[in-house]
């Protein structure tokens, strides 16, 4: 850790640890500053906070899936459930849209009505709008940031395109929210994205029968890949379909319950694990937001940059760290090359 | 009829024998302080030659609260007057007969409760509810997409309505239990043909609703569609007015015979009243509103086939505060001079053959058509409320409107052309030019409400609401335990927690994320351009390291959300991140999104007058928190004296409808948050 940063870092990342909201929020306002002065200051936070928890410690659960499917009401729902169960809730809420000017519109508070004195429940919209690495660049570090001073951290997201795949380097267990009637099913399953959630919702339960019948379609779907040997990895876990109503508020219970199951299903060991393919993904994204593709071909390839980054994180630098020294090694290969 | 030509007199019987047509009911849309300061302007208002009453209540009364319950503070008795139990109707109503009054009540998410409050008034009177005759607006799809005075889901919204339609069309047959509005469609950007499109959606919705959910026979179905009357804004567009009418009337026939199998002619009349334009009217040169108000009246007055029922038209001075009596006063002579000076009311319908008005309908009628079939293939207006689609539309709408008054397109006399006047005796002395509602009103409301639940048989009010309770579990109808809460003294706050706690709450969706803009058109004047504005931003994003961010807030109770939805549309337009929390949050609720969204300026919209109590709270609690170098800037109907006052406790900037080129709003913001941000760095 850099010396000059070292004292600041742990001030902040202890006030965050206390839960802080002013502290929380300082920390966020950090991680998403892009300024090359920053960085180093960055690092150090992440080092400090890193001491403050056990390394497998919280839940970190992804919701994500088409427009317009109820998402940011499912996740309020959910939030609110978490507090009832007595649970510490910080909510990332990433927006992917864009626009030409950079601009962005983050309205998913509008649909969670909150109470301001309660200091367990945090929310956070992030726009990751025109950055080409997508969610993973600005959204590791804000969730390094609220799994730390939260029990639970919910990230929101819309699926287009590449954040399906990239959410999951960013959670512990990834549920896919889609609503009934609207064939989206089908589209995933052709994709091959499948693969990727731990638990499918279908919301807008209150849609009565078309619900049931969506939820039992893709259960139906779900058995025959499975015979076939295309279920997705081989696990103690089966993937569990369920109806959620987050505007009749019906369901949510169940859904806490089954993310509950899905993180009991992994042995510390195994979520450590994806924990630090996460770190490795972060690690390499920054890198290659910072020099391209190039940069990857040129250190030996996608596979070999993995490594690298896995052995750094394993000698103890954070993803900024190892990212960073990737970079070094890049640039001394470009001169020497 | 016909006249001799050359001849210089009238060729008919001289105007007084002549047999004239009755004029429209004439209301002036009042209430403020309490009831009975606002009894005493009813009664002054039907001296005046008022023939009916409409009732503004304040926005606590409308979305279910009591004076003492927090999101109340700075509402109480604002934009109109609190009613919180059966003593405040009693005191609203005194010493008027209700068996003699014709009384419209702009009342919707607690529609059932402030009637039943009226039907307990009347049988103390001595009064037959079957001779009540009046109006409760009851129209909740236009509440979610422009007024915002909602509080419960859609689906239950519409039970709600269902129940108030079924319950009057027998015992209080006179009454009219729903006015479907198209006004505040207007208000919210709506074209004609969207106002068309909207607001018949909503009526075949009602309708429906009834229909399948079993609260009517069937056979009673024609008698409730002679129920449905329909609430209609009128802009300075007069002869595109005067051809909406007429389509509506005309479309609505067709609805009523085909989808509801009417037979009977009159009861598919199309029946409505008329706020006349309240948006159009200006801050600069305010006295001009008075001649677009009588150009507006004629917009719903001068076709006979398609006359407004009841009218009641703003006051000039709407755009700088609240208007006093006098006011008032001006407005409805206007309407009196029309009715029994002019010779309006002499003719049959004047358009009567007119190729020009008749094509202008038509165009309109099928356009409108087609809107409703496709937002019927959407699943019906309730399903396009829920998904924010015809949010949307509308936010998209009003961008437009704005943008054709900043380029010029669209001229606005006094705003954007004509700029130049000379000193306006009117508005000379500025604060004395509006009316102050008295600053001590909330407290003795506060301690009144008190004092009322301390005096009343508190078991009996407890035993009405467990039944009203039970009855909204079961899905009866809820007039009847309405009613019989009101006689037992329950109060406003209480009947309303009582559906919240079984129905829930709503949010509705905002509109705004997926509005396109339309880049189209003349250039925007302003003191830069979008362009630039970007450049800018791009610049600032990489000082302070990330994007500006920008937070909206729209604090209150107040649901005129237009302000609010512009200001963030633009703000993300040029390069901001903006969080739009949508309406009714509290001043802690914008500190405490502040802080959680880190923020670089806050913008505050209110235009319910409850400005000098909430925004002082927002920058004394950012304060505290440590973030007084966060700039606020506050936008709304705000008094040239509150905004210095404002300004001494630490506001950036006050905006006011004057400010309408949004783009030098913008470079304020960048401004201010490029020095703020210095300023806080170097600290």
């Amino acid at each position: 850790m850099p010396p000059r940063e070292a004292e600041p870092a742990v001030k902040l990342a202890a006030g965050v640890a206390a839960g802080d909201k002013v502290a929380v929020a300082a920390a966020l306002n950090l991680v998403e500053d892009r300024r090359a002065q920053t960085r180093n200051a960055v690092d150090a936070l992440l080092c400090a906070l890193r001491t403050l928890r056990p390394p497998g410690y919280g839940h970190r659960v992804g919701l994500t899936g088409p427009p317009g499917v109820g998402k940011s009401t499912l996740t309020a729902a959910l939030a609110r459930e978490y507090r009832a169960r007595s649970l510490r809730v910080g909510v990332l809420a990433v927006d992917p849209s864009s626009l030409r000017s950079g601009g962005a519109l983050l309205g998913d508070r509008a649909r969670m009505a909150f109470d301001p004195q309660d200091e367990g429940l945090f929310v956070r919209s992030l726009a990751t709008a025109g950055d080409a690495g997508g969610l993973a660049y600005a959204a590791n570090a804000g969730v390094a940031v609220l799994a730390t001073a939260y029990d639970r951290v919910l990230v929101e997201t819309t699926g287009v395109g590449q954040t399906e795949t990239d959410v999951e380097h960013v959670v512990d267990t990834v549920c896919l929210v889609i609503q009934p009637g609207s064939g989206d099913v089908l589209q995933f399953i052709k994709a091959g994205i499948m693969e990727i959630p731990d638990v499918i919702v279908v919301n807008k339960g209150d849609h009565g029968r078309l619900a049931q019948r969506a939820a039992s379609d893709l259960q139906g779907a779900l058995d025959r890949l499975r015979q076939a040997g295309l279920g997705g990895e081989q696990s103690a876990w089966t993937l569990p379909v369920l109806v959620t109503s987050a505007r009749d508020r019906t369901g949510i219970d169940a859904l806490a319950d089954a993310l509950q199951a899905h993180l009991a299903s992994r042995t510390p060991s195994e979520r450590a694990e994806k924990r630090s393919r996460g770190a490795v993904a972060w690690a390499v994204s920054l890198l290659s937001r910072q020099h391209g593709e190039h940069a990857l071909d040129l250190l030996g390839g996608a596979q070999a940059v993995r490594a690298q980054a896995t052995d750094a994180l394993a000698r103890g630098a954070t993803p900024i760290g190892a990212a960073a020294s990737l970079s070094e090694r890049y640039l001394a290969a470009l001169r020497a090359g | 009829m016909s006249s001799s030509a050359g001849s210089h007199k009238p060729a008919d019987p001289p105007a007084a024998q002549k047999q004239r047509e009755r004029p429209w009911i004439m209301r002036t849309y009042a209430g403020h302080s309490t009831a009975a300061k606002s009894n005493e302007l009813y009664r002054t208002n039907l001296q005046k030659g008022q023939t009916g009453l409409s009732v503004a209540f304040d926005l606590p009364t409308q979305t279910g609260y009591d004076p003492d319950h927090l999101l109340s503070r700075g509402e109480v008795g604002k934009v109109g007057v609190p009613v919180s139990h059966i003593g405040d109707m009693r005191a609203l109503f005194a010493g008027l007969p209700l068996d003699q009054m014709n009384t419209s009540m702009t009342i919707n998410a607690t529609a059932p409760w402030l009637l039943a409050l009226y039907i307990a008034v009347a049988e103390e009177q001595g009064v037959d509810k079957k001779l009540l005759q009046g109006t409760t607006q009851n129209d909740l799809v236009k509440e979610y997409l422009s007024r915002g005075t909602y509080i419960f889901p859609p689906a239950a919204s519409l039970k709600l309505t269902a129940d108030i339609i079924a319950y009057t069309v027998n015992e209080v047959p006179k009454w009219n239990p729903t006015n479907v509005c198209s006004y505040h469609l207007q208000e919210a950007g709506a074209t004609p043909v969207q106002e068309l499109a909207y607001a018949l959606s909503t009526a075949i919705a009602v309708l429906d609703a009834l229909k399948t959910g079993g609260q009517v026979p069937a056979a009673e179905i024609p008698k409730v569609v002679g129920r449905i009357s329909f609430f209609v804004n009128a802009g300075i567009r007069f002869i595109e007015e005067t051809c909406k009418m007429r389509a509506f009337t005309a479309l609505w026939d067709r609805i009523t015979k085909e989808r509801y199998g009417v037979q009977d002619e009159t009861l598919r009349r199309f029946r409505y009243g008329v706020q006349v334009n309240s948006l159009g009217l200006t801050e600069p040169q305010p006295e001009n509103n008075i001649l677009r108000i009588v150009l507006e009246m004629l917009g719903v007055t001068l076709s006979k086939d398609a006359r407004a029922r009841a009218l009641q038209l703003p006051a000039w001075n709407e755009a700088l505060g609240l208007p006093r009596p006098w006011d008032q006063q001006w407005s409805l002579r206007a309407q009196q001079i029309l009715a029994f000076e002019s010779d309006l009311l002499e003719y049959e319908d004047i358009f009567e053959g007119s190729v020009v008005i008749e094509a202008q309908v038509r165009k309109m009628v099928d356009a409108a058509y087609r809107e409703i079939q496709d937002i019927e293939a959407r699943g019906g207006v309730i399903e396009a409320v829920e998904s924010g689609y015809l949010k949307q539309r509308l936010v998209e709408s009003n961008a437009a409107r704005i943008r054709a008054i900043e380029s010029g397109q669209q001229v606005v006399v006094g705003v954007n052309k004509y700029t130049e006047t000379a000193e306006c005796p009117l508005t000379k002395d500025l604060d004395g030019a509006i009316l102050t509602v008295d600053p001590e009103a909330e407290q003795a409301a506060i301690a009144a409400i008190k004092k009322w639940r301390a005096g009343r048989d508190d078991a009996a009010a407890r035993a009405a609401l467990a039944k009203l309770r039970a009855a909204v579990e079961q899905g009866k109808n809820i007039m009847p335990p309405s009613i019989e809460a009101a006689k037992a003294g329950v109060t406003t706050g209480e009947w309303a927690a009582a559906l919240r706690d079984v129905i829930g709450e709503y949010r509705a969706p905002t509109g705004v994320s997926g509005a396109r803009l339309d880049q189209g058109g003349a250039a925007v004047s302003g003191k830069e351009t979008v362009e630039a504005l970007r450049a800018r931003i791009a610049g600032l994003a990489k000082t302070l390291g990330r994007r500006p961010k920008m937070l909206v807030g729209k604090p209150g109770l107040d649901g005129h959300s237009n302000g609010a939805e512009q200001i963030a549309l633009k703000a993300r337009d040029v390069g901001f991140e903006v969080v739009y929390e949508g309406i009714r949050v509290t001043p802690e609720q914008i500190v405490a999104s502040a802080i959680e969204e880190g923020v670089h300026v806050i913008g505050i919209s209110i235009l319910s007058g409850s400005h000098m109590e909430l925004v002082p709270q927002i920058v004394e609690q950012l304060r505290q928190k440590g973030l007084g170098h966060v700039p606020v800037v506050v936008g709304g109907i705000i008094p040239e004296s509150d905004a210095r006052a404002l300004e001494a406790k630490g506001v950036a900037r006050v905006y006011t409808p004057k400010d309408f080129l949004l783009n030098n709003i913008m470079s304020d913001l960048v401004e201010l948050v490029a020095k703020s941000a210095g300023a806080h760095a170097a600290a």
